[in-house]
């Protein structure tokens, strides 16, 4: 039924957007936007980072307003006056990337804020708990809502942001990049509660780099460009391929590259590094004797789900955790596991971590001092005083050979587009001159284009000797960078594969995602 | 067109608003009261603005950090005194026996600042409680080494610290000049000074980026401590005894002169700059306020409002800015 009703030529418009104009300081963020959502469908909107995604979202959901332009939702006019609460009244309702949840309080609190059911004016508990309860089966989730929502995982407070919205009476759920952060198997689960809402009558806008994705669970599409609408369309008969010209106004393929220079010496030694789980949650799984080699020039993706040990076993490697138990060997040094991330450095070592907001950048510091901090011991006079010479030749130098996109160097990083941010991650650990380089996530959140220069240049470094370590939840990037792929699973090491024999999914099948789940995953290819 | 031109009007406020207040301010206590702008009130003023000034130079670095002492008005009275305690302890007259006094006071301040940082970073106690019971520990401490009473009777070379000056400067706003370019060149030129702002920045891509958080955060408690224990000094070589009610309420006039210099609270954001002008609003308000017969009840009134003010306007601009 969900698909019969699901055609934007025979169902009615629920959301309708028209020429829509925001202007920045120096920048038209958007130019003449339009937008039409039916009703009961999931429609992708799609484009690179600076389209103008993240601003249409924010003018939809009330926390901007549009300079010019027009909006209705089931007929009735969007006043730019109104609040996010206002429209979430309407049943407007915007999940971001960043959840909205208070930690501290339950589940049930946190579905039901500011609408709990009552008795006499005091909260009736049995009937909160009930209610949610109820609610949270309806969404296939079998969890207590009397938990706090802080031990939850990502996915399942996402669950909760969803269920907030139902609660609410959505008619239209706005969702950006709702599987950044997922594993394989989540994302499934998401896509499964998606299309049960939208048989419930619910439309969601589904922003998504993750163009695989667009066609699994989306009915159509909108593209942007530069801040203009480009086109919009029926997913059902369009390729990826397609979607990948709109967006970037040109052809972008990953393709496994040939490797020229044979790989080297064995850089790094991993062997047998375990650690316990830890009940307080900080590390969630059991490591069980991770070992693995790493050659000069060599690229050894890290495949895996999200929580399967290939993020935690890179952070022992650099310092940033500890383990129980292990040994590491740096181009024939032994070392027992490094204490911190500076005897990693020391040692030669060098990391791009997973959130490239939380844990890489500086946000409010400048691209020249987030891209040196690290090497300001090499520029500097005296051991103390920053060379400001060298500093600015080190940061022109990285400039010129990345390709970064900026105004100036004394500009704040935040301001940048996320692949130039990756970019500036980049540029700081190649001017460490590393022995190797760990990349987690090289490419999460960041545009087409950026992407492909992003492989590009992982490439080139290990076509310098460098040993790259690249961890990442696409398959595709995994494909395309390394010469070895390991496999994760549960702590373990289920795989250790050469390129040349590794598929979608043999990887899959070692990273044991129920078959069901690689069959769908499979089909729209 | 017309919003990109409010948002100039807001940054640059924003950017110049403390010195253009603080210009106003004179004006307007100048014209009220032509003492106003004597040499004398002038230096008067400025040798007020040294002492607690001196501390806010240090303050900026643990506020820099996301971090905040509330102990340095008690730990001025504790190394003030302790320095004099020692001082006399040794004997009675004796060549440069303000240089123990000096030493001392500095050495004592450096050495609890020291402490209260590694309470911070070994036990992860926030740094807001380490400093709130450092504030009533050495306020404490002070009254117990002495017995609650003063220690004066210093001799000259001790009093020109305080009172004397150099080519007709008062010594202590030379030392505050000193002490402020020095952490200005710190913070804007030295390595130290970035992985300051680093670590107020982003504290966990400080760590990944092979910097020692933990040594970082104590050296700046380090740091406020020992300019603590200097302005001890010095301003009991200016009233001539180390009181055990030296600094009362310190605390506050140096982190509102920071806050009010724009140096973000919660870390990675602002600079020395801003807390010396921060500072001189604080001395010039006071001052031009005593002149004017506002009774000093009101001051508290007063400087607590535009503290408020400072920091509300800031956060009006930041979101502004989005």
């Amino acid at each position: 039924m969900a698909k019969s009703g699901s055609g934007p030529m025979s169902a009615a418009i629920l959301l309708d957007v028209r020429d829509v104009c925001k202007q920045f300081p120096g920048v038209r963020a958007l130019d003449g936007v339009e937008l039409q959502v039916a009703v009961q469908e999931v429609h992708a909107l799609l484009g690179e980072n600076g389209a103008g995604k993240s601003t249409l979202l924010k003018i939809l959901s009330g926390a901007l307003r549009a300079d010019r332009g027009e909006a209705t939702l089931d007929g009735i006019r969007l006043e730019a006056s109104e609040s996010p609460r206002d429209r979430q009244r309407l049943g407007l309702i915007t999940i971001y990337q960043e959840f909205n949840l208070l930690p501290f309080m339950s589940i049930a609190e946190n579905l039901y804020l500011g609408r709990e059911p009552t008795r006499r004016g005091i909260i009736d508990w049995p009937a909160l708990y009930e209610n949610a309860r109820a609610l949270l089966a309806g969404l296939g989730l079998s969890v207590d809502p009397r938990r706090e929502v802080r031990h939850l995982s990502v996915a399942h407070q996402q669950m909760v942001e969803i269920g907030r919205a139902v609660a609410q009476k959505a008619k239209l759920i706005v969702m950006d990049e709702p599987t950044a952060a997922l594993s394989g198997r989540e994302v499934e689960i998401l896509h499964a509660v998606i299309r049960e809402l939208k048989t419930r009558g619910v439309s969601f806008i589904y922003v998504t780099h993750r163009l695989d994705e667009v066609k699994r669970v989306c009915d159509s599409f909108t593209v942007l460009r530069d801040g203009r609408y480009v086109a919009r369309g029926e997913v059902r008969g369009v390729e990826i391929r397609d979607l990948v010209r709109l967006m970037v106004g040109r052809d972008v393929e990953f393709s496994r590259r040939a490797r020229t220079a044979e790989p080297g010496d064995t850089v790094l030694a991993v062997k047998g590094i375990s650690r316990a789980r830890e009940s307080s949650g900080r590390h969630a799984i059991e490591l069980k004797d991770l070992s693995l080699e790493v050659k000069a020039g060599e690229i050894v993706g890290f495949a895996g789900l999200v929580g399967a040990g290939r993020t935690e076993l890179a952070r022992i490697i650099f310092g940033a955790d500890r383990c129980d138990d292990g040994v590491l060997y740096v181009n024939g040094l032994e070392m027992r596991p490094l204490r911190s991330p500076q005897a990693a450095i020391r040692a030669g070592m060098a990391l791009v971590p997973e959130d490239r907001k939380q844990q890489g950048c500086f946000l409010e510091q400048s691209i020249s001092q987030n891209m040196t901090l690290p090497s300001l011991r090499r520029i500097a006079r005296w051991r103390i005083f920053v060379d400001a010479v060298k500093e600015r030749q080190l940061v022109q130098h990285y400039r010129g050979a990345l390709s970064i996109k900026m105004a100036n160097s004394a500009v704040a990083v935040g301001t940048l587009s996320g692949g130039n941010q990756q970019k500036v991650l980049l540029a700081r650990c190649m001017a460490l001159h590393p022995k190797v380089l760990i990349v987690d996530e090289p490419t999460r959140g960041i545009d087409v284009g950026a992407k492909a220069e992003v492989h590009q240049l992982l490439f080139d470094m290990a076509q310098t000797g460098i040993a790259v370590i690249v961890i990442s939840s696409e398959m595709p990037e995994v494909l395309a960078l390394s010469d070895r792929i390991v496999v994760f699973r549960e702590g373990c090491i289920s795989g250790i594969l050469d390129s040349r024999d590794a598929t979608e999914s043999n990887l899959m099948e070692l990273m044991a995602i129920s078959t069901t789940a690689v069959a769908q995953r499979m089909a729209p290819a | 067109m017309k919003a990109s031109r409010r948002i100039d009007v807001v940054g640059w406020l924003r950017r110049y608003g403390t010195s253009l207040f603080l210009l106003a301010l004179i004006l307007f206590f100048a014209l009220e009261n032509s003492r106003f702008l004597s040499i004398r009130n002038v230096a008067n003023i400025l040798t007020e603005v040294s002492i607690y000034g001196i501390i806010a130079v240090g303050m900026t670095f643990v506020i820099l950090t996301a971090g905040v002492d509330l102990a340095v008005g008690s730990l001025l009275a504790f190394a003030g005194m302790s320095g004099a305690y020692v001082m006399k302890a040794i004997g009675a007259d004796y060549p440069l026996s303000w240089l123990v006094a000096l030493a001392t006071a500095t050495a004592v301040g450096s050495l609890v600042g020291y402490l209260q940082g590694k309470a911070v970073t070994f036990f992860s106690i926030p740094p807001f409680i380490v400093t709130l019971g450092g504030l009533t520990i050495w306020r404490g401490a002070t009254l117990i080494l002495n017995d609650g009473s003063p220690i004066s009777g210093f001799d000259a070379s001790y009093r020109w610290w305080g009172t004397g000056s150099i080519a007709g400067v008062p010594v202590p706003i030379v030392l505050f000049g000193l002490i402020a370019a020095a952490g200005f060149v710190t913070q804007r030129y030295t390595r130290y000074g970035r992985y300051v702002y680093a670590v107020g920045g982003n504290p966990e891509a400080a760590r990944l980026n092979g910097l020692d958080v933990a040594a970082i955060i104590t050296s700046v408690y380090l740091i406020v401590g020992a300019l603590s224990g200097l302005a001890g000094f010095l301003l009991s070589a200016r009233l001539g005894a180390a009181e055990a009610v030296g600094g009362i309420g310190y605390e506050l006039r140096v982190i509102a002169s920071v806050v009010i210099g724009g140096t973000s609270l919660a870390g990675g954001r602002g600079g020395v700059g801003g807390t010396i002008i921060g500072a001189v609003l604080i001395g010039v308000l006071t001052n031009g306020l005593v002149i004017m017969h506002v009774s000093s009840y009101w001051q508290q009134v007063v400087i607590g409002l535009i503290i408020v003010a400072a920091v509300a306007f800031d956060t009006y601009a930041k979101s502004h800015r989005e």
